[in-house]
C-alpha cells in the first residue's frame, strides 16, 4: 500500500501522510471469517434479486389481509405488514431494485469519476488544475444535497435516485483515480512506452489505466454499499420507486406508521440493509489490501 | 503567511462561486415547471395568459441578467423570494436555521465525544480481540441507514422503556435522540482517522524515547500521542461538518422537526429552485469556510507547518 488506503466514506483520506503503522497481518493460512461471511451475504442478496422464487412463496405485493401484522415466526420469517403481505418477501423482491439501482449508481460514479481522474492526472497542466478544481465544487456540497438537487432536476423514481446518488460519487472516484494516474505515469515502464513510440491514448489504455485501477475497484465496492444506503434513504424520504413497489428505503418507511405496535416492520428489513452495506465494506477493503 | 492566508481565501472564495454558478445553471435547467406547479390547480381559476403574466414577473431580462442578478443578491444577502410560499427565502432560513444549529452543534459535539472515546479505548487497550471489536465499530456506525437508526431508537426510547415521551416533553428530551442519529454516522470517519492518527504516531520513535523516561502508558497517550494526532482528525472533522446539514434532512424527516432539513425536504417536493439554490450554497459555503479555518488553524496548532505554508 503506498499511502492511498481507501477513503472512508466521504472520501476522507486526506493529509498525504505515508501509513506504515500497525497493519493487522493475517497468519498464513487462517480462514478469514468475516471476509467469507461477508461474501455469502452479498451471494445471497444477489440470488435473491436474481431468482427470489426459490426463498419465498409469498407474493410481494398482494395480501392476505387476514393474516396482517402477523409477528416474525415459522410461517411468516420477518411477520406480515398492514394488509397481509409477508415482510421477507418483499426485502427478497425489493433486492432487485437497491441492487441494480446501486450497482448503475456505482457504473455512473466509477465511469464519469475515472475518466476525470485518468484525464486530469495524465493530461496535467491547466486541464489538472480545472478538473480537480470542478471536484473540489461537487466535493463541497454534501453527497445528499447533491442527489437532491439532482432530483429536482431529473425528478423522482428509482433510475433518477441512481443516476443523482452516483452523480454525487464522481467527486471520489475523480481524486482517487487522479491520485493514482499521477502515481502511474511516473514509473519507468510508462516512461518506456511512451520512449518506444507509443501514442498518448495508447499508453494511457494499455498501461495507465490497469495499473491504476486497484484503489479504485476497492473505492467501487466501497460505494456499492454507500449507494444501497443513499438508495433507501432517499427511497425512504419518497423520491425513488412507486409505493406498492417493494423498495426496502419504500418498506422501511411504510411500517413507520406501526411503530408502537409491529416493531418487526422497520427494524427487520432495515437490518438486511445494515448487513449487506457492512459486507460491501468488508470486501472493499479486503481488495484494497490485495491490490493497493 | 499572509500571502497563504490570502490564496486560500482567494480559493475558498472560487470554489463557492463555481457551486453557486454550478446549482444555478444546473437548477434553471429544470425541465419541471415550480410556476405551473403552483398555479396549474383549476380551483384558481387561471388563464393560460394569466399564467404566462405571472411567468413574466418571475422572469428577469435575459438568462444572463437574471444571473448577474442572483448573484448580487447572494452577495448582499437577499436570496430571491421562495415560489412555493412567495415569503423571502431569506426569512424562512432564518426561521429554520436556528432548529438546525442547535440539532447539528449538539450532534457535532457528540460525534466528537464518541469518536474519541472509541480510538482512545481501541489505542489503550491491549487485548487484541477489543481492539480489534473497538475498530470495527465505526465500519458499522457509517453502515447503518441514518434513517433506520432514528427509528430505532424512537421504538426502544419511546415506546419500550418509555424514557422519551414521543410528543411533548421537555427541549432536552425533544433533542436527546434527533442528536444521537445525527451524531452516530458522523462520528464514524472521525473515529477512524483518530484511530490511525494514534497509531501512526506510536511508530514515531520520541515515543519509546517518552516511555524509557518512565511516563506512563494513559501520560504518553494522552500528553504526546493525542496532541500529534489531532491535525488529520481535523481535516476529517472539517469534511463532516457539511454532512451535518445533509443529515438533517434526514433526521428531520423522521423526527418531525423544522429546520433546514425539513424545508430542503420541501423545497424538493415543491420544485422551489430558489430555497433549493439558497440550502446548497449554505452548505457549500459552511464546508468551505470551515476547512479554511482548519487549514488556517493547521499552521497555528503545529509550529513545524509554518514553514511549508509560507
Amino acid at each position: 500500500m503506498t499511502g492511498a488506503s481507501v477513503p472512508g466514506a466521504g472520501g476522507v483520506g486526506s493529509g498525504g501522510v505515508p501509513v506504515p503503522a500497525r497493519v493487522a497481518r493475517r497468519p498464513r493460512g487462517r480462514v478469514p471469517v468475516g471476509l467469507v461471511v461477508a461474501w455469502l451475504v452479498v451471494g445471497l442478496v444477489l440470488l435473491w434479486a436474481v431468482v427470489p422464487g426459490l426463498f419465498t412463496a409469498y407474493d410481494p405485493i398482494a395480501g392476505v389481509p387476514a393474516e396482517k401484522l402477523r409477528p416474525p415466526g415459522a410461517g411468516h420469517l420477518f411477520g406480515t405488514d398492514a394488509v397481509g403481505r409477508d415482510v421477507f418477501a418483499r426485502v427478497v423482491h425489493g433486492s432487485v431494485h437497491s441492487l441494480s439501482g446501486a450497482l448503475v449508481a456505482v457504473g455512473v460514479g466509477l465511469l464519469l469519476g475515472t475518466l476525470l481522474g485518468l484525464l486530469a492526472g495524465a493530461a496535467g497542466g491547466v486541464a489538472d488544475a480545472a478538473v480537480m478544481r470542478v471536484v473540489d465544487v461537487l466535493l463541497s456540497v454534501p453527497g445528499l444535497l447533491l442527489a437532491l438537487t439532482v432530483i429536482i432536476l431529473l425528478g423522482p423514481g428509482t433510475v433518477n435516485v441512481a443516476i443523482a446518488v452516483g452523480i454525487g460519487s464522481v467527486a471520489a472516484f475523480a481524486r482517487l483515480a487522479r491520485a493514482e494516474v499521477v502515481r502511474v505515469r511516473r514509473t519507468d515502464y510508462v516512461e518506456a512506452a511512451f520512449g518506444s513510440g507509443g501514442r498518448f491514448g495508447a499508453v494511457l489504455w494499455r498501461h495507465v489505466l490497469p495499473n491504476s485501477l486497484g484503489p479504485v475497484v476497492a473505492l467501487a465496492a466501497l460505494q456499492f454499499g454507500a449507494a444501497i444506503l443513499a438508495i433507501s434513504t432517499l427511497g425512504f424520504l419518497g423520491y425513488g420507486a412507486e409505493p406498492p413497489t417493494p423498495e426496502w428505503g419504500l418498506l422501511i418507511a411504510e411500517g413507520r406508521n406501526y411503530l408502537a405496535t409491529s416493531w418487526w416492520l422497520t427494524t427487520l428489513p432495515g437490518a438486511v440493509v445494515v448487513a449487506v452495506v457492512l459486507a460491501a465494506g468488508r470486501i472493499s477493503r479486503s481488495i484494497g489490501r490485495e491490490r493497493g | 503567511m499572509t500571502r497563504y492566508l490570502l490564496s486560500r481565501a482567494g480559493q475558498a472564495a472560487l470554489v463557492l462561486w463555481a457551486a453557486f454558478t454550478a446549482s444555478y445553471v444546473l437548477l434553471q435547467l429544470l425541465p419541471g415547471d415550480s410556476i405551473l406547479i403552483k398555479f396549474q390547480n383549476p380551483e384558481l381559476g387561471l388563464s393560460p395568459q394569466q399564467i404566462a403574466e405571472i411567468r413574466a414577473y418571475y422572469a428577469g431580462a435575459s438568462p444572463l441578467a437574471d444571473y448577474a442578478h442572483t448573484l448580487l443578491g447572494f452577495l448582499t444577502g437577499s436570496f430571491g423570494y421562495s415560489i412555493d410560499t412567495g415569503t423571502p427565502v431569506v426569512e424562512r432560513l432564518a426561521e429554520a436555521l436556528p432548529e438546525t444549529a442547535r440539532l447539528a452543534s449538539a450532534a457535532f459535539l457528540l460525534a466528537v465525544v464518541i469518536a474519541v472515546v472509541i480510538a482512545f479505548a481501541a489505542s489503550y487497550s491491549s487485548a487484541s480481540w477489543l481492539r480489534g471489536a473497538l475498530l470495527s465499530v465505526p465500519s458499522l456506525f457509517i453502515s447503518v441507514p441514518a434513517f433506520w437508526l432514528g427509528i430505532l431508537l424512537i421504538q426502544i426510547f419511546s415506546f419500550r422503556l418509555r424514557l422519551v415521551p414521543v410528543i411533548g416533553g421537555s427541549e432536552v428530551q425533544q433533542l436527546v435522540l434527533p442528536v444521537l442519529t445525527l451524531a452516530v454516522p458522523i462520528s464514524a470517519p472521525i473515529a477512524q482517522v483518530l484511530a490511525r492518527a494514534i497509531d501512526q504516531v506510536y511508530a514515531q520513535p520520541f515515543v519509546p524515547v517518552i516511555a524509557a523516561k518512565g511516563a506512563s502508558r494513559w501520560w504518553i497517550l494522552w500528553r504526546h500521542v493525542a496532541r500529534n494526532a489531532v491535525l488529520p482528525t481535523l481535516t476529517v472533522a472539517g469534511l463532516t461538518l457539511g454532512e451535518l446539514i445533509a443529515g438533517s434532512v434526514v433526521t428531520e424527516t423522521v423526527f418531525g422537526r423544522a429546520g433546514i432539513g425539513r424545508l430542503t425536504e420541501q423545497a424538493v417536493n415543491a420544485q422551489d429552485t430558489p430555497v433549493m439554490l439558497a440550502v446548497v450554497v449554505l452548505a457549500a459555503a459552511v464546508f468551505v469556510l470551515v476547512n479554511l479555518l482548519v487549514d488556517v488553524l493547521f499552521p497555528i496548532l503545529d509550529p513545524r507547518l509554518k514553514g511549508a505554508a509560507a
